[in-house]
């Protein structure tokens, strides 16, 4: 029998701009048949791999949606209607998680944009919305920073704060994906700027264009609600560790140096890298990737890890790496876990402590203290 | 006690490059002893003069790390595997 069913927007590419469509079927999963028949693709839309209809999407029969009726197998009359409307209902009884506070749906533009997350059941548009709401900050626009930014910003989360007062130099281009050649001699926070605005504009960049200190650490870090490391020096590895520590932050940290690199997450209570490294080596024995060098890839790796374990803190899934050092070398392409304990003597975190602010980590570490550069773009760089 | 010794990053210069090697002993001071033996300037590394360790190198028997065992007193038993691991700090900038 003849029944007609509406087409969303979002949808519409397929059907060739058509909002409604006329098959034939007696169920509701002969019509979705009958559709993708003649509009191959509609099934994907629909669907998820299990043949399931995804949380995101709501079909209705006439008015009423098909989950209160027989489902897909829900039998229709000559002259129904249907609809496929992929919106998200706000508020209580949101599929997905119950915890997310009330928000706007999700618009059209956004389901398109993060469907192959939306269609995952441990994200759904439950998990998108966290994702929009959440706030996370980026200590570094380099190496580690360009990945984990732009990952965060593809996936949609809302507010990604960047610490950065550096200006991009030839040597960061071999590996620091926000900056490209024409961006040479840009302020870094500009060029990620402009990077990331590309990729997503519907996501905030809040820059902080200084170098982070015991004087600014605490008006910047309790802002957002996750910090990702991305420092390229001891001292402020430190600062960071400390600041969001002392704030009760989760702290996603990573490293690198050569083909190899660590990641890890601490959250206040289960360590800290204070617990992990309980003093900076002195100045100069290990050396910076300046002196040693970096393999570019490395950098992708270890950042695609850190945004990884942040996607999974907002969305609250898997096994953090909480408690565990991850090791990569890529020489051997061997990826090996430590188990990192929280020091009970650790100054910062243990029973004990003694470090109840922020120091100055640049004596601490025996390290002359960062300068920002002038404004003006000089051939000097760092390599942050 | 014959163990499996993973070197990382920029502690693979002073054993010539490797990233695995085999050495013995019944604890860990034992077995940096008999590393340094054959590449002097191995144990520089990892302890001060007075064989305290470093507190920004740290090792691992097995996934374990032995500060929170016995330290370098942490036995070792064959077919062990011991991992020294440097703080490393990029990111990336000049010093």
């Amino acid at each position: 029998m003849p029944v007609s069913i509406y087409i969303p927007g979002p949808f519409r590419r397929l059907t060739h701009n058509r909002e409604y469509v006329s098959v034939e079927g007696t169920t509701v999963a002969e019509v979705l048949d009958a559709v993708n028949a003649r509009y191959p693709g509609f099934d994907m839309l629909v669907y998820n791999r299990e043949r399931a209809i995804p949380a995101h999407i709501n079909i209705y029969v006439n008015n009423q949606e098909i989950h209160e009726l027989d489902g897909t197998a829900t039998a229709l009359q000559d002259g129904d209607q249907l609809a496929v409307i992929p919106a998200v209902a706000g508020g209580a009884g949101a599929p997905g998680n119950g915890a997310v506070p009330a928000s706007a749906a999700l618009t059209p533009d956004e389901v398109m944009r993060y469907s192959r997350h939306i269609i995952m059941n441990q994200v759904g548009p439950g998990g998108q919305r966290k994702l929009r709401n959440a706030k996370v900050l980026v200590v570094g626009a380099g190496g580690l920073g360009s990945p984990v930014a732009i990952y965060l910003a593809l996936a949609g989360v809302g507010t990604i704060g960047i610490v950065e007062f550096d200006t991009v130099d030839l040597s960061n281009l071999q590996r620091q994906l926000l900056h490209q050649t024409a961006d040479v001699g840009k302020r870094k926070l500009q060029s990620a700027r402009e990077t990331l605005a590309a990729y997503n504009p519907h996501v905030t960049i809040v820059g902080h264009e200084a170098p982070l200190t015991s004087d600014n650490a605490f008006d910047i870090i309790p802002q957002y609600d996750i910090i990702v490391n991305g420092a390229d020096n001891f001292a402020t590895r430190y600062l960071v560790n400390d600041a969001a520590y002392l704030s009760g932050k989760t702290l996603v940290d990573g490293s690198i140096l050569l083909f190899d690199g660590q990641a890890t997450v601490f959250k206040p209570g289960s360590g800290c890298y204070r617990c992990l490294y309980p003093a900076p080596p002195p100045p100069g024995l290990v050396p910076s990737c300046a002196e040693a060098g970096v393999l570019g890839a490395i950098t992708g790796i270890v950042g695609s890890i850190q945004a990884t374990e942040v996607f999974k803190q907002v969305l609250d899934i898997g096994e953090p790496l909480v408690g565990r050092l991850l090791l990569v070398d890529a020489l051997t392409m061997e990826f090996r876990t430590m188990k990192l304990r929280r020091d009970p003597e650790c100054p910062l975190c243990g029973e004990h402590p003694t470090v109840t602010t922020l120091i100055d980590y640049d004596q601490f570490c025996g390290s002359p203290p960062l300068v920002a550069p002038e404004p003006e773009p000089a051939a000097v760089g760092g390599d942050s | 006690m014959a163990v499996q010794v993973q070197v990382t990053s920029v502690i693979q210069k002073v054993v010539d490059g490797q990233r695995q090697l085999d050495a013995e002993g019944l604890n860990v001071a034992e077995l940096i002893d008999d590393i340094e033996r054959r590449y002097p300037g191995f144990r520089a590394q990892l302890m001060d003069e007075h064989g305290q360790l470093h507190r920004f190198v740290n090792i691992y028997l097995n996934d374990e790390d032995i500060r929170f065992m016995q330290g370098a007193a942490t036995a070792l038993s064959d077919g062990d595997c011991v991992s020294i691991l440097p703080a490393l700090a990029g990111g990336c900038h000049l010093p």
